[in-house]
């Protein structure tokens, strides 16, 4: 069994493990950190960021003119946004029997993965993890492509050298590609197979795999893949906390053989229960004071329970007037889906569908006009609906692209309004570079419902697997906050690490098979007991092979079955019993010859030679008839089974 | 030999009070609990004091309810709550939400309208839904360590499934009501090749291949279009929840395409709430609703508004779906009473009546309709059947059947001369046994099973990299010549065992656990120490030359019987093949001594090289 890590990024996982000869591969998530060197693509063209000064290094010839841009002394690309896939060549993903996907958050790679390198498996899925990323994948290739531009640079990429820090530190550019498109996004969701929660899927015929809830968002899952005699588990993405999907099944994952774990918390240093707290509080202070709040979210995730939490602390306060914008191409297909998928929530919100209510606030929200979905700053009716003071809620959190964009340019001037940053995954300072300067408030509350590392600690002292493995970078501090060695994977006992393009032998070596037993097969056995509770027989049988699965069946052929031992005999002979037998037999001219370790029979007329010692005999003859005869005779001396 | 057993308590040779005990692997299981809408006394119940003296609880491992119809769920709250029963009871999410409404709607009925008493109370069904523990389709649900189960989409109404049993190596499916084709809003019933022992399927439609439902749906659109067309009202009786929401699509759809203007309507209430249930459970529906839902929801119909008491008067043509079904009762029966003495009206009965209703009168011909308070009615307006019920038809039952491979057929749920029928075809169509108990009546089934072994891995992959055994193949390959020839005219009999290897090795079995190992490794696991046996044959040869040239005649004779990999010359004297059998070469003037030895472990190459070298070397 050996795992091949394809990602550097924790939170972006894509592993592949090999198994029985099986390839898997472990989520294929999508590392977006590369945008944030990148210019915003505002919706209308910016001022602003067409009259920022190109930058050329000192030493790079007149080509990269144009290629980067300066603002506030830091350096962007200007291009359309590029992005790092998982890596390649490490597998052959021609040779990927399945990828298993956790949650929406780990699948946005999939097209890299499966178009165009021969990928012949299925990628398994829930189904809302399937319609959530569908909707994260579509929103990003309308945000990439309805701002597009013209040119697309490169050649930046042989200077990285001659760049100045952060630009000069990013890893492997030349791997980078431009986003995908919506045929890719189709062609990819092409090879999904959806599965429910605990379905055991064949794979191959040598592998059961099963999606566990995990707790962390909509559909998410971890995933179980056992053999008859093995079992790993694979943890990606999970919450033992309390918010609107179904609760994390602990139960299952206990006592695998591997255990990998991934996806830890992005902010383990800030708790999310108090930054929702956080949230709330700053977002009121704003439009209280007559500012707007922006909040650049995702399409789906923690965005419903900012619906669901501030309009309720709005309530309390008497704001309830304040309306609340969520703009997405996706905004209302998002809210829609949130709402049919009740089997896949806590059970206080599957419990609404039995009193006819929707399982989600927001649906009541929307239905009251106190949140409206729009399209775009550009969909019919949103300047009509339009009114200052506001909340909106819009992509894309990195602020390089979507109307995100277009807000923080509108509102970026004024000191009384504020962005508030929620989504982990992006540093607010980095997202906010290319804006500066900027007068509006920014708050940081990232809010990550993901194990931190004391629960993922715990956990894995209550699931007790046989090994643990983990990103090698979980060991050390995060380096934001190096002297905070609490905010690491202390174990007892260290667990297996890997990094990127690492791959690791997790040391499961399969002893035993399972094997169905024809019945007629089982009647015909002839067991002998060698002692009460352990009996045993020598069996001959036909083992027949379909589809990895085997069947012993009993053998037709008479001619093999007569070939092979029926019997083994075993313990010490006795000499004396021997010669009784021999001579039973007729051959009575047996000379008996004890020599020191072994004793010597011979058969002078028949021109026999048996050597015995100590739990072994030899006989030596030039008769084929006689030497048969000879072995029947000792193996009724002896006890066998 | 192990058996499943089953015991229809209702659904037996007859249609209504779906209700069937099962044990298989020493579980006991019911599925459905259904009540007969025909009886109005006892009978309407299943007879559980049946199942055992002792207390449902005890005996029962579980409920299974496949979907909310009330002959499929109608008696659970009496079971569990009048009767007793505290274990768990599984259905899917949309059943589990639907089926208090009916339950709570036929209670209203039962005990406001006819005054029944020791009924069911409002309570009881609520506490008898919290025994409730849902299951997700395709979802492996453990109920203890042994038994598991496992739902399959089956169509027919908003979260009907049909059902995975499993214990140990035995399983069942049972199938509640199906359907094989998608209608308008709900997609067909579909299940993998799981080969179950037993396949328990409904067989309402056991005889019957219904005709095109494109042409069904086309007369029915024709006939409410001409009897609006000239003027007429039509009334339609429905069941609140099924396949009213069919024939609403298939209206709306129809009026949109058409641009018709006359108003359709429905009654408020259970109809209302049954479509803002759809909308909730989309994920329950067929593709095209799920695609299109987010700006398009099928339930929010455009052509059909909600009905007031006050239309009835109107004038001028108009449609009306109104509940109940079988026009026995409430608004629909008092909408019939108005529109019934005009000829150019129209009810359409789109589903079975039970006898004694109204409905039951007017589609057996009656032409005058007496009525308790001594009123009556003429019947002059145009009376059409026509069934959407969504059941699987023989065709769609034979294809279930040829899609999960069971070993054996029940069939229930339908009339006892059409199931006979249709066990003919079955029996003569899979060669596989049906059986079709009546309510009361225990089938046993015989069931095989296959032992699991452990094999150790070393074995399994020495007996997998072995060469294919098959019968010619042994025999033939004394001499080279024939064998080419006799595995050519062998062929067919190569081809059936083409995928079988010989394993031998030691089962063991330690406290009901089995195990196959190899004979060497066997030795350590059985704690006793084995006796070697080793044999020594002299072939005496007349070859003249040199040792080494011997060693090397018979290197090539045997790589070219065994193949090269197996034989390996040890030195000038000395060959060993397959590293276990030995062949030392002695020099013995005038002639060679061969001196073959193996292990009676090897006793099989052994005789064999003993065949090979005997045959070629013959000493005259």
């Amino acid at each position: 069994m050996k795992l091949y890590c394809l990602s550097g990024h924790p939170n972006k996982p894509c592993n592949v493990v090999t198994f029985k000869s099986v390839t898997l591969m472990l989520d294929c998530g999508l590392d977006m950190s590369s945008v944030s060197h990148f210019l915003p693509l505002p919706l209308v063209a910016s001022h602003r960021l067409g009259s920022l000064s190109t930058w050329v290094p000192r030493d790079a010839d007149s080509q990269l003119e144009g290629e980067l841009r300066e603002c506030m002394s830091r350096i962007f690309i200007d291009s359309p946004p590029e992005i790092g896939p998982p890596t390649s060549g490490l597998v052959d993903f021609a040779e990927v029997d399945a990828i298993l996907v956790s949650n929406y958050l780990s699948m946005l790679a999939l097209p890299f993965i499966t178009n165009g390198t021969g990928f012949k498996g299925v990628v398994l899925m829930t189904e809302p993890t399937m319609q959530v990323g569908r909707i994260f994948m579509e929103e990003l290739v309308e945000y990439i492509e309805r701002t597009p531009k013209a040119r697309h640079a490169y050649r930046w990429k042989h200077y990285l050298r001659s760049l100045p820090q952060p630009l000069c530190d990013v890893k492997g550019p030349k791997t980078w590609q431009q986003a995908y498109s919506l045929k890719d996004i189709n062609s990819a969701l092409s090879h999904v197979q959806i599965v429910a929660y605990n379905e055991k899927i064949d794979i191959c015929g040598a592998l059961k795999v099963t999606a566990v809830s995990s707790g962390f968002c909509l559909g998410s899952c971890n995933w179980l893949i056992s053999s008859d005699h093995e079992k790993l588990a694979y943890l990606s993405g999970s919450s033992t906390l309390t918010t609107h999907p179904r609760p994390i099944d602990q139960t299952s994952l206990k006592n695998a053989d591997v255990l990998i774990m991934t996806a830890l918390n992005h902010t383990p240093m800030f708790n999310p229960d108090s930054m929702l707290g956080e949230f709330c509080v700053a977002v009121a202070q704003t439009v209280r004071s007559g500012g707007n709040a922006l909040v650049p979210c995702y399409p789906s995730g923690v965005v419903y329970d900012l619906f669901e939490c501030l309009s309720n602390h709005l309530d309390n306060l008497g704001l309830s007037l304040i309306p609340m914008y969520f703009v997405s191409p996706m905004a209302e297909s998002s809210l829609a889906y949130s709402n049919i998928f009740s089997e896949w929530l806590s059970s206080s919100k599957q419990g609404k569908v039995y009193n006819m209510d929707d399982p989600f606030p927001h649906a009541h929200l929307t239905r009251t006009g106190r949140l409206k979905p729009f399209k775009s700053l550009h969909a019919e009716g949103f300047s009509s609906e339009y009114r200052q003071p506001c909340i909106v809620f819009c992509g894309h959190p990195s602020l390089r692209f979507g109307d995100a964009v277009h807000f923080i340019e509108m509102w970026g001037n004024n000191p009384q309004n504020a962005v508030l940053f929620t989504e982990p995954e992006f540093d607010f300072a980095e997202a906010l570079a290319p804006f500066q300067p900027l007068a509006m408030r920014p708050v940081y509350c990232p809010i990550d419902t993901s194990l931190n590392f004391t629960q993922a600690r715990k956990l894995i002292s209550e699931l007790k697997p046989g090994k643990l493995v983990v990103p090698e970078m979980y060991l050390r501090p995060p380096p934001s906050a190096p002297h905070r060695t609490d905010l690491t994977l202390n174990l007892e006992e260290t667990p297996l690490t890997y990094s990127e393009c690492q791959v690791l032998d997790l040391g499961i070596h399969r002893r035993l098979e399972s094997v169905k037993l024809a019945p007629g097969l089982a009647l015909a056995l002839n067991l002998s007991n060698i002692r009460p509770g352990l009996s045993t027989a020598t069996i001959s049988a036909g083992l027949h092979v379909q589809d990895n699965k085997y069947v012993l069946k009993p053998l037709e052929d008479e001619d093999t079955i007569s070939k092979l031992p029926n019997s083994y005999p075993y313990g010490n002979l006795s000499v004396d019993d021997l010669v009784q037998r021999l001579a039973q037999a007729g051959l009575t001219d047996a000379r008996v010859e004890e020599l020191p370790g072994v004793c010597i029979i011979t058969l002078e007329n028949e021109d026999v030679i048996i050597k015995i010692s100590d739990a072994s005999t030899h006989i030596i003859c030039s008769n084929t008839k006689l030497r048969e005869k000879l072995r029947d005779i000792l193996l009724e001396c002896l006890s066998s089974f | 030999m192990p058996e499943i057993k089953v015991t229809p308590l209702g659904a037996g040779q007859d249609v209504g009070r779906s209700c069937i005990l099962v044990t298989i692997g020493g579980k006991n299981i019911m599925l459905d609990c259904g009540m007969h809408m025909g009886y109005n006394d006892d009978r309407r119940f299943p007879d559980f004091s049946y199942i055992t003296d002792g207390p449902l609880t005890d005996y029962l491992d579980c409920i299974i309810i496949s979907h909310f119809h009330l002959d499929h769920c109608g008696a659970l709250p009496y079971m569990t709550e009048m009767v007793g029963y505290n274990g768990p009871i599984y259905m899917t999410q949309p059943t589990k939400a639907l089926c208090p409404v009916l339950l709570e709607d036929m209670r209203k009925v039962a005990v406001e309208r006819k005054g029944e008493t020791n009924f069911f109370t409002s309570v009881m069904i609520k506490d008898c839904m919290k025994k409730v523990v849902t299951v997700t389709l395709h979802e492996t649900l453990q109920v203890d360590s042994d038994l598991e189960i496992k739902a399959y989409y089956a169509g027919h109404v908003l979260g009907a499934a049909m059902f995975h049993i499993r214990v140990g190596s035995q399983s069942l499916v049972y199938t509640g009501d199906y359907n094989m084709t998608p209608d308008r809003h709900l997609g067909a019933a579909w299940i993998d090749k799981c080969r179950p022992d037993l396949l328990i399927s409904e067989s309402t439609y056991a005889t019957t291949i219904r005709d095109s439902k494109r042409c069904r749906e086309r007369d029915f659109l024709k006939k409410v279009h001409d009897a609006v067309d000239r003027g007429g009202k039509v009334l339609i009786p429905v069941f609140a929840l099924g396949r009213v929401q069919e024939l609403c699509i298939l209206l709306d759809t129809y009026w949109d395409r058409m641009n018709l203007k006359v108003p359709i309507y429905f009654t408020m209430g259970l109809a209302e709430t049954a479509n803002k249930y759809y909308r909730m459970f989309i994920t329950w529906t067929n593709q095209k609703i799920r695609r299109t839902f987010v700006h398009r929801n099928m339930f929010d119909f455009k052509h059909i508004k909600p009905f007031d008491k006050s239309y009835m008067d109107n004038p001028g043509p108009m449609v009306v779906f109104a509940t109940p079904g079988m026009l026995h009762a409430g608004l629909s029966l008092a909408i019939f009473k108005k529109w019934a003495s005009n000829a150019n009206n129209m009810v359409i009965m789109p589903g079975y009546c039970v006898q004694g209703t109204v409905g039951h009168k007017i589609l057996n011909g009656a032409k005058k309709i007496d009525f308790e308070n001594r009123t009556s009615v003429e019947v002059n307006l145009t009376v059409e059947y026509m069934s959407f019920s969504a059941h699987a038809d023989a065709k769609g039952i034979m294809q279930l059947i040829r899609h999960c491979e069971p070993k054996n057929v029940m069939l229930v749920h339908g009339e006892n001369a059409k199931m006979e029928f249709l066990k003919q075809k079955i029996m003569q169509e899979f060669n596989i046994n049906c059986y079709k108990p009546g309510n009361g009546e225990t089938s046993i089934i015989p069931v095989s099973i296959d032992l699991d072994v452990e094999v150790s891995l070393p074995l399994l992959k020495h007996t997998m990299a072995l060469p294919t055994s098959s019968s010619s193949s042994s025999s033939s390959s004394s001499s080279s010549s024939s064998s080419s020839s006799s595995s050519r005219g062998n062929n067919t009999e190569e081809n059936r065992t083409k995928k079988q290897k010989v394993l031998h090795g030691v089962l063991i079995m330690k406290n009901n656990n089995l195990r196959i190992v190899g004979v060497n490794e066997a030795w350590g696991d059985l704690g006793v120490t084995a006796h070697n046996l080793r044999f020594t044959e002299r072939i005496e040869v007349d070859e003249t030359g040199p040792v080494p040239a011997l060693t090397s005649a018979l290197h090539t004779l045997l790589s070219q019987k065994l193949g090269s990999s197996q034989v390996q010359a040890v030195n000038e004297f000395q060959l060993s093949v397959a590293d276990s059998v030995f062949i030392n070469i002695q020099d013995d003037e005038p002639g060679k001594t061969i001196l073959l030895s193996w292990t009676h472990q090897d006793e099989g190459l052994g005789s064999k090289l003993l065949d090979i070298i005997k045959s070629n070397y013959k000493k005259s």
